[in-house]
């Protein structure tokens, strides 16, 4: 049985994509609600733009971070970016922020955990 | 016009949110498609660096093939996040990891443990809480 170190780093790139991504999404929703289907209106919704840099951006954060290291680790700091839309969706879009969501997003973090707890 | 008084606009919503979380379905297929693509290249990536992986999603046929999956499950996202809410739509991508598990499962034979079992039925439930979560 080998015993790979999760690096700092590593976690420090998954967190940091993460949370880019949470912010994609964000834009990616926002972009969404003036989606048209013509393209000047396609090319002209900046929104949307960001939304698709800022998830090309994390992936290559995500990557990166996941040539090294557990994925029971680093799999569930992706997972933090539900948190992060979370707290962005009732921000910007003034969705409710109840309990039964973070309550199903604690599962699926815990849920995350397990499945690539087994996988080394 | 006629239809439309038909339908009280609690209903009409219900079925868009309904339309939004079948799509992020779909995308959540796609998505665990392209993962499995982006692992396989990401292993298989000499030096890792930023900038060795962000010219692989160019170079390296199977994290292209991965990032153009990628792109399309983030277009069945932003159609879904048109009408449902963001809060509701988004945490729905962790399926993504349920297919990820039962496709190296089926296809790269992995093993399927009690553990595995035990977080993808966490993660169903979760998602299942979400997507039930009031609008």
């Amino acid at each position: 049985m080998t015993h790979t170190v999760t690096p700092f780093s590593s976690m420090v790139m998954v967190f940091t994509g993460a949370f880019i991504g949470s912010i994609g999404a964000a834009f990616l929703k926002a972009g969404a609600g003036r989606l048209q289907m013509s393209v000047a209106a396609l090319a002209s919704n900046w929104r949307l733009a960001v939304g698709i840099f800022a998830y090309c951006i994390s992936s290559v954060f995500f990557v990166y971070g996941n040539t090294r290291g557990e994925l029971s680790v680093l799999y569930p700091i992706v997972s933090l970016g539900y948190i992060w839309t979370l707290v962005w969706s009732r921000i910007f879009f003034s969705e409710p922020f109840t309990r039964t969501k973070f309550f199903g997003v604690s599962l699926i973090l815990v849920g995350v955990f397990f499945l690539n707890a087994a996988s080394r | 016009m006629s239809a439309a008084t038909l339908t009280t606009p609690i209903d009409e919503n219900a079925a868009k949110q309904r339309r939004s979380l079948l799509l992020v379905f779909c995308c959540t297929i796609l998505g665990a498609a392209a993962q499995i693509f982006i692992k396989n290249g990401a292993t298989h990536l000499a030096h890792p660096s930023l900038i060795t992986a962000a010219l692989g999603m160019v170079t390296n046929p199977s994290l292209f093939a991965g990032y153009s999956l990628y792109g399309c499950s983030t277009i069945l996202l932003v159609i879904a996040l048109k009408d449902g809410e963001l809060s509701i739509t988004y945490p729905v991508i962790a399926l993504t990891y349920v297919w990820v598990a039962m496709l190296s499962y089926f296809l790269m034979h992995e093993s399927m443990g009690l553990y595995k079992i035990l977080g993808i039925a966490l993660i169903v439930t979760g998602v299942a809480v979400v997507g039930k979560s009031k609008r």
